[in-house]
């Protein structure tokens, strides 16, 4: 059945990431996820806003765009409104996704159509060369904008996610390429809106991401199935938990299509 | 009290936080973008170093940032903004409200070209796409004129007659982060010459005459309808109002720091010129370059430089353009559907008033960052002198792409 190898689902172009950046080994789950689901190339879309990793279509060789700043997730949703057959995945960072696409974020997790969010997130906006995000700590102080600290509490985005209807919530570190495709893929067949948290470390801005490696921990508990019971069992998340955190039951949203309707519909309505 | 300026080497994006700095704003919002993001990474410095007594404002987006410096205004405060591109468009929904609302903010736009195709560099079509929402632009050409122009547009923002919101527009890249030698005027001089602060005395929150701004008005009825004419009405004033107000400002900020801009139009070897160029932003020193050497040559050409393109100097433009036979305006964007650069439609607008119809080339270049050289001038310079020996009917309207591909290049 997998007759497509990772790298096909790669494109010509040379990433100019820094070298270092996680986003790389995403690039490279991505692809092996892709080539398991097997799926032609053509049957794939992805979506990205702006940054560093909204970079990440031009480096597939799917169907990409590299939409407004903040606006994957509402641009894919249209995307698969339009064709329910293609398999959509949007990306991009915790800059582009909880800045100014943070409402989207919301409103995907609520209507739950049926696509996957890779949410590359580094604490950092890399690529305005180092400001702090919604994710960054309230104490780093390495930025020239706010030497002394954000001083504002961080977004965590599963929390935001489980409270706002997410259907599916698992979490990789791109130092674990291997892991991380099996969950991009888990994502991509479970129904509805699915959210694939990457920690992706920004050693240029944020070296001392560097210490991720030691600090992920596999979650070996299954996902829990329940919104609620998931907001009590991660209550206290360290943010370095991987695996699937979530895996909801809700039935993914499809508008329905006027035009699917028989013209005999219209007729019975205008005789009666 | 020391009233000595100082010498620093530095960007324009410096030169624009130290014209902020000097201004003593109260409250500056920011969003990064490139190629703006170095600029209010020096404003945060000098804030955390204790040389600006200012809140900074670190929020999600640009149309944040508008909204919360809206809040800000209203309530009285200086406030200082800036953006690029992409981020204009984001801030474009609380922008168009900010001139109706007479709120005198002032914020730089750090112009880059717009989307689509991606790109991150200068280019004018963000302020272009802007240009009738009712801020006044003016366009700087070195980094110096960046500092002065920020520090003037406070002064001419906040003026009774005119209470309108100002961009000083500089191009992304080249003025941006073009490095040169700038003149850092004192404190001293600058509060003297900004007087005491007095930002929003028509809506500030006041005790004694508490109000809610901007209440639903309009609509059919001719109660309505002439209440909300007037409101226009009296945004025109205040934008013809600051002509004057712009002409006086810049010779006062002569008096006081020595330097002198020409605050609308400036006219560059127009004696005796048969024809000029006409340009905006920072290509204009490689126009002048370019007219020198044609001048050596023989040519009698000048530049017509815009400083302030809203409100449109129509009059000195017009008195400008009435010194030469013919013009070639050259464009860092496009004004689709006219299928010429915005100041060359702007330019012909003016011309009207000299009531000579004389020839007018459209040269569009220096898109999303492409150089604009003392070449490319000589080019226009030289297009523009042989449109005067074409008769009127073998004139193209066409206009002439300056960076576009050429013949035999790959497609």
């Amino acid at each position: 059945m997998n007759a497509i190898a990772p790298q096909e689902y790669k494109s010509d172009l040379k990433p100019i990431w820094c070298p270092g950046c996680g986003d790389y080994s995403v690039l490279t789950a991505l692809a092996k996820a892709l080539a398991e689901l097997g799926r032609p190339r053509e049957e794939i879309a992805l979506v990205s806003g702006i940054g560093c990793s909204s970079r990440l279509p031009a480096y597939t060789s799917v169907y990409g765009f590299h939409g407004v700043h903040g606006r994957a997730l509402a641009l894919a949703t249209g995307l698969k409104i339009a064709r329910p057959d293609l398999t959509v995945l949007a990306a991009g960072g915790d800059g582009d996704g909880l800045s100014i696409g943070g409402n989207h974020f919301l409103h995907a997790c609520r209507r739950n159509v049926d696509m996957t969010y890779l949410l590359m997130d580094n604490q950092v906006y890399g690529m305005t060369k180092g400001q702090a995000s919604p994710t960054t700590a309230p104490d780093w102080c390495e930025s020239k904008l706010t030497p002394l600290g954000p001083g504002v509490s961080p977004v965590m985005p599963l929390h935001l996610a489980l409270a706002s209807g997410v259907n599916f919530f698992a979490r990789g570190f791109s130092g674990n390429p291997n892991e991380l495709a099996r969950l991009i893929l888990e994502g991509i067949r479970h129904p509805g809106f699915s959210v694939i948290h990457v920690l992706s470390p920004c050693v240029t801005f944020r070296p001392e991401q560097r210490a991720w490696k030691q600090a992920v921990h596999a979650e070996t508990v299954p996902p829990e199935t329940e919104p609620a019971a998931a907001l009590a069992r991660f209550a206290a998340d360290d943010g370095f938990a991987t695996g699937v955190l979530f895996a909801g039951t809700r039935k993914a949203f499809m508008p329905e299509r006027a035009t699917r309707r028989e013209w005999r519909d219209y007729e019975a309505r205008f005789a009666a | 009290m020391n009233n000595m300026s100082r010498i620093a080497v530095c960007d324009g994006n410096e030169a624009a936080a130290w014209g902020v700095k000097l201004s003593r704003p109260d409250v500056v919002a920011v969003y990064p973008i490139t190629p703006q993001s170095s600029l209010v990474e020096y404003l945060s410095k000098f804030i955390a170093d204790g040389e600006l007594d200012a809140e900074l404002m670190n929020v999600e987006g640009e149309h944040s940032v508008l909204s919360a410096l809206q809040g800000a205004c209203l309530a009285g405060a200086r406030t200082y903004t800036a953006t690029s591109g992409p981020g204009l468009a984001f801030m474009f929904e609380p922008y168009v409200r900010t001139p109706g609302l007479r709120l005198p903010m002032v914020a730089s736009l750090v112009n880059r070209d717009m989307l689509s195709p991606q790109c991150v560099w200068g280019g004018q079509q963000d302020v272009m796409t802007v240009r009738d929402t009712g801020w006044i632009h003016m366009f700087c050409e070195s980094a110096q004129e960046v500092l002065d122009t920020v520090i003037m547009a406070y002064r001419i923002a906040e003026h009774p007659e005119v209470m309108l919101p100002v961009n000083v527009n500089h191009d992304g890249n080249y003025l941006s982060y073009g490095v040169s030698r700038v003149e850092i005027p004192s404190q001293s001089v600058v509060d003297a010459f900004l007087g005491d602060k007095n930002v929003n005395w028509h809506a500030a929150l006041d005790p004694d005459r508490p109000m809610a701004v901007d209440p639903l008005t309009g609509g059919a009825d001719a109660e309505g309808a002439a209440r909300f004419a007037a409101y226009r009405q009296s945004l025109c004033r205040g934008m013809q109002n600051a002509l004057a107000v712009i002409t006086d400002v810049h010779a006062e900020w002569e008096c006081a720091s020595g330097r002198a801009f020409a605050p609308l139009v400036e006219e560059y070897r127009l004696e005796d010129a048969e024809i000029a160029l006409v340009t905006i932003g920072s290509m204009s020193g490689a126009a002048k370059d370019a007219v020198d050497a044609a001048r050596e040559a023989g040519i009698a050409a000048g530049v017509i430089r815009i400083k302030t393109f809203r409100p449109f100097p129509v009059e000195a433009l017009a008195r400008a353009a009435g010194k030469v036979r013919a013009l070639g305006v050259v464009d860092r964007a496009v004004s689709y559907g006219w299928n010429c650069g915005p100041v060359c439609q702007e330019v012909l607008g003016a011309l009207y008033r000299t009531g000579r119809a004389i020839p007018v080339l459209s040269f569009i270049g220096g898109l999303a960052g492409a150089d604009l050289t003392g070449e490319h001038f000589a080019r226009a310079i030289e297009a523009t002198r042989q449109a005067l020996a074409t008769p009127p009917e073998a004139r193209t309207p066409a206009p002439v792409w300056l960076n576009a591909r050429e013949e035999g290049m790959p497609r």
